[in-house]
């Protein structure tokens, strides 16, 4: 076929704007998945930021925004993979992949709608953190940037919700899973609080986990030094930036043939 | 023409501990529906997964249109329509944003979506409900609507796994109602039934599967006269049963037996209608009035359980 590129482009699209589609049919998708998040936010600047001492201008909430919106993207696994159970449980992905369309569009499309979503979830909370306090003071350049690598984040572990979606048998246990993996994730790091209080062995885990580098570098890009976990200048913690990107890179060079693969020999 | 050829498909499951398909041949011919009958566990999706180029066998070869299965499911998928066991339709989204979806997938372009949409709405009796989300559906008004799915690109061939599971009995009816249209229309169709009455019904031909295997395969009479001639019933009032036994068993030249309950006799023929021919005389000389008379064929799971030795519905699997 001659245009079967310009075919996979224009089938992807179609299963994006279904996504999309789906938010404005079930708006407490998006209602929920906004409130969780700034309910994070509210809850840790106000149960937390008055007893963490960090010696930041600004206070603490200039240090747990980055930490909360990493988390947020990071919970972009877990939504993809429900979603995607979710349509392997209904017959779905069988339909799908019974039509004369690119084979990779019904994923492709369903890790950029989750990814368009996060754009919404960010915006809201972003505005939501302004009101508490947050003043991010990297320069509009660096802010967004901070948010293209946040979007990054999220749209590269979408890729591995692909995998844990298609591979499950039950849409709960993909809930359960994801939830188990990405809960110590986000708080096995520098997010909400210093690593240098944590154990030896937990701190080095903490350190070179992606969560925690990707904290460091939004801290970077919004303007703020990374007081929450540069222990022994362990390279991680000094080069946030340069690692993340190869943390990404490593995830989507893993996931986004592994994912494939399963999607077309899923069933 | 042959539509459809499966050649010695197999596959198997838990590193070949569980043989789904074990060896099945099959084929279709063009403008023909058949119906592939087995209880659960038998191999039917697993049959119907591979020849809509869902699933590879581990080996035999397949053939949909014309077109390698295995080698080209790209392009088998552009000449078929499946319809599962599940109804594959988004439950959030409505009917019409289902098909207009499904259109545009199939490359019809946004106007034509439209208008296709509409057309198979109308046609499935869908029309007032297309605005509403598929939740609100009834079992058989989303299964018509997954039909409609299907039938967006008018398929060369035409797969329905299961079409009428888990309807109730008015869904059963419309389903059927909407199947034998497409029939009508010269649809080429692969049906898979655990419903004896359904292939009985809608087929041209039946095979019938157990274990991952063809067992038998014919027309539905052909199968009911593998099985065996027909029973020729008679119920009379009660002070006629004695001489009505010796009468049935006189004609059948074996012993009549008799259901007390209902004052039925019964008995084997070989002579079909000749027999019932003989029996109304002989009655009538004798001066008995029959409540009812009748030949009875023998039903697919009479044909079901004298090919398998078990009955067609009590196999479960898992």
């Amino acid at each position: 076929m001659s245009n079967s590129f310009g075919s996979a482009i224009r089938d992807t699209a179609i299963i994006t704007q279904r996504q999309l589609r789906l938010l404005t049919r079930v708006p407490e998708v998006l209602i929920f998945s906004t409130i969780q998040p700034v309910m994070f936010v509210l809850l840790f600047r106000y149960v937390f930021g008055g007893s963490i001492d960090t010696g930041q201008p600004g206070g603490y909430v200039q240090l747990l925004m980055p930490g909360i919106f990493v988390q947020t993207v990071a919970f972009t696994l877990a939504g993809t993979a429900s979603g995607l159970a979710e349509d392997m449980k209904k017959g779905l992905i069988d339909r799908f992949r019974s039509l004369p369309i690119s084979q990779s569009a019904l994923v492709v499309g369903r890790t950029l709608g989750d990814s368009l979503l996060n754009i919404v979830v960010l915006a809201v909370m972003g505005i939501a953190g302004y009101i508490v306090g947050w003043r991010p003071t990297g320069g509009w350049g660096n802010v967004a940037l901070g948010f293209l690598f946040l979007l990054m984040f999220g749209y590269a572990l979408s890729w591995v919700g692909v995998l844990v979606g298609l591979s499950a048998s039950d849409a709960r246990v993909v809930q359960n899973v994801s939830f188990i993996v990405t809960f110590p994730l986000t708080f096995l790091s520098n997010a909400f609080a210093p690593t240098t209080g944590m154990p030896r062995a937990l701190q080095y885990f903490a350190e070179w986990n992606p969560v925690s580098t990707m904290v460091a570098a939004c801290r970077e890009l919004f303007g703020l030094e990374n007081q929450f976990g540069a222990t022994a200048g362990s390279f991680p913690s000094e080069h946030p930036l340069t690692t993340s990107i190869f943390y990404m890179i490593l995830i989507m060079v893993i996931f986004v043939p592994l994912a494939l693969r399963r999607y077309r020999r899923s069933g | 023409m042959k539509s459809v050829i499966a050649d010695n498909l197999v596959k198997t499951y838990d590193k070949g501990k569980v043989r789904a398909l074990d060896g099945l041949s099959l084929d279709v011919e063009e403008g023909t529906v058949l119906s592939v009958l087995g209880p659960n566990g038998a191999g039917k999706t697993t049959c119907v997964r591979i020849l809509t180029t869902l699933l590879r066998p581990d080996s035999g070869s397949a053939i949909v249109g014309g077109i390698d299965v295995i080698k080209n499911p790209d392009k088998v998928r552009e000449i078929i329509g499946l319809s599962g066991q599940y109804a594959a339709v988004d439950e959030i989204l409505t009917g019409y944003d289902n098909l207009v979806m499904f259109g545009q997938l199939y490359h019809l372009g946004k106007k034509q979506s439209i208008l296709r949409a509409n057309e198979l709405l109308e046609r499935f009796s869908l029309t007032e409900a297309a605005k509403r989300p598929i939740k609100t559906y009834s079992g058989g008004m989303r299964r018509r609507l997954d039909l409609a799915a299907s039938l967006i690109v008018k398929p060369k061939v035409l797969f329905l796994d299961e079409p009428t599971t888990g309807l109730d009995p008015r869904g059963r009816q419309e389903m059927w109602g909407v199947i034998e249209e497409l029939v009508k229309g010269g649809v080429t169709l692969l049906l898979t039934t655990q419903y004896l009455e359904e292939a009985d019904q809608l087929a041209d031909d039946i095979v019938v599967i157990d274990t991952g295997k063809v067992i038998a395969r014919g027309s539905s009479d052909q199968l009911k006269k593998q099985v065996g001639g027909e029973r020729l019933e008679v119920v009379v009032d009660a002070v006629h049963v004695a001489k009505t036994l010796e009468i049935v068993s006189r004609i059948s030249g074996v012993k009549a037996t008799l259901d007390e309950g209902i004052r039925q006799i019964s008995a084997p023929v070989s002579t079909g209608s000749q027999a019932l021919f003989e029996v109304l005389r002989s009655l009538d000389e004798a001066g008995i009035h029959a409540l009812d008379v009748g030949l009875k064929r023998p039903s697919l799971d009479d044909v079901f359980l004298s090919l398998t030795g078990h009955a067609a519905e009590s196999k479960e699997v898992k």
